[in-house]
């Protein structure tokens, strides 16, 4: 178990340092449900940020629903702001295969096309199967492919790292 | 073995849709609820979700219908399948094929789901227990008895409005003897669990199976819309009245047209809903199909949301495999 809230430190000022960098004002952040919307609540809270924060549910976009199915939880996707020409900062708790990174990012283009797209991720634990990197991570772990990590919150917000069963 | 054995697997998952009778209040919700998620898609720049990508939907109309085939055309659309559009009426069928031929025949050309609406009650059923396994059967209305997507975008559409179903009050009126609408919306009022279910109607259209579902009859609207929540008006079918059922449609409007004085007696924040095509002056007064507590076109644009959602759930249940017992 590793607290989140000190990572989510660790990102908003990695974050910071690259909005100002690449002179982005006013950014739109966009979790990733659920653990992803978790994370992005508190970076806008914590970077201030005016623009409401969108939320993809990525479910009718992945890439196994011929093996899985739809997920029974599926919440709606809101982004209550326009994506045209708008510089996106995604937001996701854990960065694995890169197969949630790619679906979120053809939901994210059927909403508009936006100027451009930051991946932020509270953990990233290797493994990817495409490629897709992120601009801003909490931490970096080697964990081997029977390991699972998992947020749980949102009240605290914790890293749970489990042996899978 | 019955349409509820028939569409539901050993898991208790939903293979074909054919009629609300007999499921869950969980498989009810998770309609309901994958609804509520694809609403949302008909407000965005690209109306669209790759879901179904690669797959084909028949839909087989042997009936004429507007709303219902360009529902769920648009729903397959929207989730990025193929459809092919087929009105038998005007098909080989007039030529003399069975329907088993017909099956046969579009099942060669590789699809994976059909939407079925025949004049027959059973019709869907027989098509899910003759199609192969890797095929889904979705009922889009069989005779006079189901209509289970009208009955679930319904419930939809009252559960946005009304969330609060233990408390609520729904009276269904008019030409229940026909309705298949009917039938399949107290099915699932019941499963959701909703207060009391009124039916107001003639003698003459009302069938025997309405008590056996707990809906309480009224035959006067006057007494029946009293401090109710929602009013259903069923469109008077004056093409399956075989034998006159009634005097003439000015008398049932005079009796049973929902009027804006009768709506008075409603709760002051009662909706109306119709499903569609209305009778202006036969079963509802255009003052009150137009006016502000009327919902009717909005049970048009969920129908689109719930037969997506139906549509991804039954052909994503077909995708997984089957789990072996323990």
């Amino acid at each position: 178990m590793r607290d989140a809230e000190f990572l989510i430190e660790v990102m908003a000022g990695q974050l910071q340092d690259l909005l100002v960098r690449r002179g982005i004002a006013e950014p739109a952040l966009v979790g990733v449900h659920t653990g992803g919307v978790w994370v992005a609540e508190r970076l806008r809270q914590r970077l201030g940020i005016a623009t409401p924060l969108g939320r993809l549910d990525i479910s009718f976009y992945r890439d196994d629903f011929s093996r899985i199915g739809v997920n029974p939880q599926v919440r709606p996707s809101e982004l209550p702001f326009d994506v045209d020409d708008r510089h996106v900062v995604l937001i996701d708790d854990v960065l694995y295969t890169g197969r949630t990174v790619r679906a979120a990012l053809n939901e994210l283009f059927d909403y508009g096309r936006p100027a451009s797209v930051l991946l932020a991720v509270l953990a990233d634990r290797g493994g990817r199967e495409l490629p897709v990197e992120a601009n801003v991570v909490g931490t970096r772990l080697k964990l081997p492919p029977g390991q699972q990590i998992q947020l749980v919150g949102p009240e605290p917000l914790q890293l749970l790292i489990q042996t899978a069963p | 073995m019955s349409a509820t054995d028939l569409q539901v697997d050993r898991q208790g998952r939903l293979l074909h849709f054919l009629t609300v009778e007999g499921l869950t209040r969980r498989h009810l919700t998770e309609i309901l609820d994958t609804a509520e998620s694809l609403r949302g898609v008909a407000e965005r720049r690209v109306k669209k979700l790759p879901t179904l990508h690669g797959k084909t939907v028949v839909n087989l109309f042997f009936e004429a219908s507007t709303r219902t085939r360009t529902t769920f055309e648009l729903a397959a659309k929207r989730l990025s399948a193929d459809v092919l559009n087929l009105n038998i009426a005007t098909s080989a069928t007039t030529k003399g094929e069975s329907l088993l031929d017909t099956l046969r025949n579009i099942e060669a050309m590789q699809c994976d789901m059909f939407v079925v609406r025949h004049a027959q009650s059973g019709a869907a059923d027989f098509m899910a227990r003759h199609v192969k396994p890797h095929i889904a059967v979705l009922n889009a209305g069989d005779g006079c008895h189901a209509h289970p997507t009208q009955g679930m975008l319904d419930a939809f559409t009252i559960r946005r409005h009304k969330p609060d179903f233990p408390s609520l009050q729904v009276a269904i009126v008019g030409d229940i003897l026909h309705s298949r609408v009917a039938r399949s919306l107290i099915h699932a009022l019941n499963i959701l669990g909703a207060g009391e279910v009124r039916v107001i109607a003639p003698r003459t259209l009302l069938p025997a199976w309405v008590e056996s579902l707990g809906a309480r009859v009224f035959h006067s609207p006057k007494v029946g819309l009293r401090e109710v929540d929602v009013i259903v008006m069923l469109r008077l079918q004056r093409e399956r009245m075989e034998r006159a059922l009634l005097p003439t449609e000015q008398e049932f409007f005079q009796q049973y047209g929902l009027t804006e004085e009768r709506l008075a007696l409603a709760k002051p924040d009662a909706i109306v809903m119709h499903p569609g095509p209305i009778n202006r002056g036969v079963e509802i007064d255009s003052r009150v199909a137009d006016g502000p507590r009327s919902v009717i076109l909005e049970q048009v644009t969920n129908g689109i949301a719930v037969r997506m959602a139906i549509m991804s759930i039954v052909l994503g249940n077909h995708a997984r495999p089957i789990e072996e017992d323990a």
